[in-house]
């Protein structure tokens, strides 16, 4: 039996768990159909394209500006998520008090809202008459129509994807595991540094790419509070709408499709992190 | 199991053609202000419809922001009828999908505009920094509202009602434009139109998507001193936000904006339903329609037809016409807003 296997992959024996020819054939459609089709439809759209077609749209100077903001917002944004995101999920996991479980409802606030309806919130909230605007406003920051505004909006729509994915691995590590680095004398740093973060490392990372593709990709929630100034506060998913506007179908994909590299590769290589960090902690 | 019964599927395809085949359903493509004025109007058509053929027929409306809606018809949404902000979305249902025949624009009277409006100044209440005519929008300290004219095709009009009033005022009779031996005072008429559009264009702290979104930054924010607006647009906010907030300011020059509406050729046959969309159509330019039109604050084409006191509200502006000025929607777009056009050059650091 299993020569047989091994000399032919795809006529094994059944495994233990029945339906894997079924259900891989389904996953398998059903991505390409969900997923790989629509993209390869970008990249055929792309090409109708030549090179320098192709290069002078996306080294336009406005086109650049615009990823330098996108990507650059969605980092800082993604950043923020991390640091606040984990707090975030320490809080519900570790401690339990009152209204705990509506504090665990609202993270997924974010999730459930239409985009248009966080980014008009949010606007009315920092715009120069809001509650939030205005005092800020008094000691010289101008939040909304500003690259702040950007990353506000990034935040926001950034939060429950941390939070979410760190949950359940802060679950896992059970509080014996740091009753124990104490009684073998570590300090709380320390069972932070060495202990607690070196196993939920994946998690963090994952969550942060979560929130990173998210955030880059954002428009509905983004252009209520950026202003949309050209040169200054103009997101890339704004710039393929107004290539949609023209009826420059090519144009926009073209710059869709660099969003969609830099996404792919920055999701990548978090992915090869994650493997790194795993093998290191075994 | 529901799927190896071929029988019910067909049975249920074949109930819901025969439910479908009892009563025809017209989809107009709009876009977002004309929301009330189809309302009312599609009832009429209705009612009109039944009574002179017997037949009840639907009207199904989308509206949405005009670009958006003329590419949802271009995709493929089966508008029978698209009623949009500009002849340029209408153009482009033409070109890149080919759904209509090229000279659309001549099928119906005034270039298929049964109503049309214009570009005006909403200020706030009182009009606290005195703005009454287009130069007034250059004076220090004034903040101007207009979309993104990159992605609202009603935000076009408002730069070329502002380009245009600049070309009237250094060339004083815009039908030198077309005057050969006059090329040269025109280029220097268009220099100047090009830094007053800068100028004015320097002064918007934010540039919204669509009319609605900056809507929303002038009245709700608070942001800005004028908001440059269709006048059928301006009515509706004064209505709904209160005229006690802000009053309408109507320049001594302006744009005559022509929304145009078409049959979609393609659509119709395939459908069945061109004498339909084509009566349709022809009932705006009815006495009723027109009076409709009016009702909703858009400028009927055949005043003659409206409620003299609908009429009242809008007063006396010297309009021009996109192909006076600019040639048409195609070399309009073209030269100002496709990329690298003087509107981009606007922002070039």
């Amino acid at each position: 039996m299993a020569t047989i296997a091994r000399s032919n992959p795809f006529k094994r024996r059944p495994g233990r768990i029945p339906g894997f020819g079924l259900t891989l054939g389904i996953t398998l459609s059903y991505l390409s159909l969900i997923v790989l089709i629509p993209l390869l439809g970008l990249f055929i759209k792309t090409a109708e394209l030549t090179w320098s077609e192709f290069w002078g749209t996306i080294t336009d100077a406005r086109v650049l500006a615009s990823f330098k903001l996108s990507l650059g917002g969605s980092l800082i944004a993604a950043l923020v998520n991390l640091v606040f995101g984990f707090i975030v999920a320490w809080v519900l996991v570790r401690y339990s008090f009152p209204g705990r479980k509506i504090v665990d409802a609202l993270v997924d606030l974010p999730f459930a809202m239409p985009t248009a309806v966080s980014g008009i919130a949010l606007t009315a909230l920092y715009a120069q008459n809001g509650w939030l605007g205005g005092p800020l406003e008094g000691v010289g920051i101008k939040a909304a129509f500003s690259r702040m505004g950007v990353i506000i909006a990034l935040i926001f729509i950034g939060l429950p994807f941390v939070v979410r994915t760190l949950q359940p691995a802060l679950a896992d590590l059970e509080a014996e595991i740091e009753e124990a680095a104490a009684s073998l004398g570590a300090n709380r740093i320390q069972t932070l540094r060495r202990v607690i973060i070196p196993a939920v490392l994946p998690a963090v990372l994952t969550g942060f790419a979560l929130a990173f593709a998210r955030a880059v990709g954002e428009y509905g929630s983004v252009v209520f509070i950026s202003g949309n100034m050209p040169m200054r506060t103009e997101i890339t998913p704004l710039l393929i709408i107004t290539k949609l506007e023209q009826f420059d179908y090519a144009g926009a994909t073209a710059i869709a499709v660099v969003l969609l590299v830099f996404s792919f590769i920055m999701l990548l290589s978090i992915n090869i992190l994650q493997l790194w960090s795993t093998a290191r902690s075994r | 199991m529901f799927l190896r019964r071929p029988s019910i599927i067909l049975s249920i395809l074949a109930f819901a053609t025969v439910a479908l085949a009892q009563s025809r359903t017209l989809l107009n493509v709009s876009y977002d202000p004309t929301r009330e004025l189809y309302k009312d109007f599609n009832a009429a058509f209705v009612q009109h419809w039944y009574d002179t053929t017997g037949e009840r027929v639907r009207i199904r409306m989308s509206h949405g922001g005009a670009g958006k809606q003329a590419r949802s018809v271009i995709d493929g949404l089966e508008a029978d009828v698209v009623t949009l902000a500009l002849a340029y979305d209408i153009d482009a249902i033409g070109e890149k999908a080919g759904l209509l025949p090229e000279g659309w624009q001549s099928r119906l009277p005034n270039a298929s505009a049964p109503y049309t409006s214009t570009i005006v100044f909403l200020v706030r209440k009182g009009n606290p920094k005195g703005i009454r005519d287009w130069d007034d929008l250059l004076k220090p300290g004034i903040g101007i509202i207009t979309p993104n004219p990159k992605t609202s095709g009603g935000a076009r009009w408002n730069y070329l009602a502002a380009w245009g009033y600049a070309m009237q005022k250094e060339l004083g009779d815009l039908t030198k434009i077309s005057d050969p031996s006059k090329a040269d005072e025109v280029r220097a008429a268009e220099d100047k139109a090009r830094e007053f559009v800068t100028a004015l264009y320097r002064k918007v702290p934010v540039m919204d998507t669509g009319a609605r979104g900056s809507t929303t930054t002038f009245v709700q924010r608070g942001i800005g001193d004028v908001f440059l607006s269709w006048e059928n647009e301006a009515f509706l906010a004064v209505e709904e936000l209160g005229p006690d907030k802000f009053e309408i300011i109507v320049p001594s020059v302006s744009i005559l904006a022509q929304p145009p509406v078409t049959v979609v050729d393609k659509v119709v046959d395939k459908r069945g339903t061109r004498d339909l969309a084509e009566a349709y159509l022809e009932y705006l330019y009815s006495p009723i329609g027109q009076r409709l039109a009016a009702k909703h604050f858009y400028r009927p084409y055949q005043p003659e037809h409206a409620d003299p006191a609908d009429l009242k509200r809008f007063p006396e502006v010297s309009l021009f016409t996109i192909d006076q000025v600019f040639g048409g929607w195609q070399r309009a777009q073209a030269e100002h807003f496709n990329d690298g056009g003087v509107f981009d050059q606007i922002y070039r650091p």
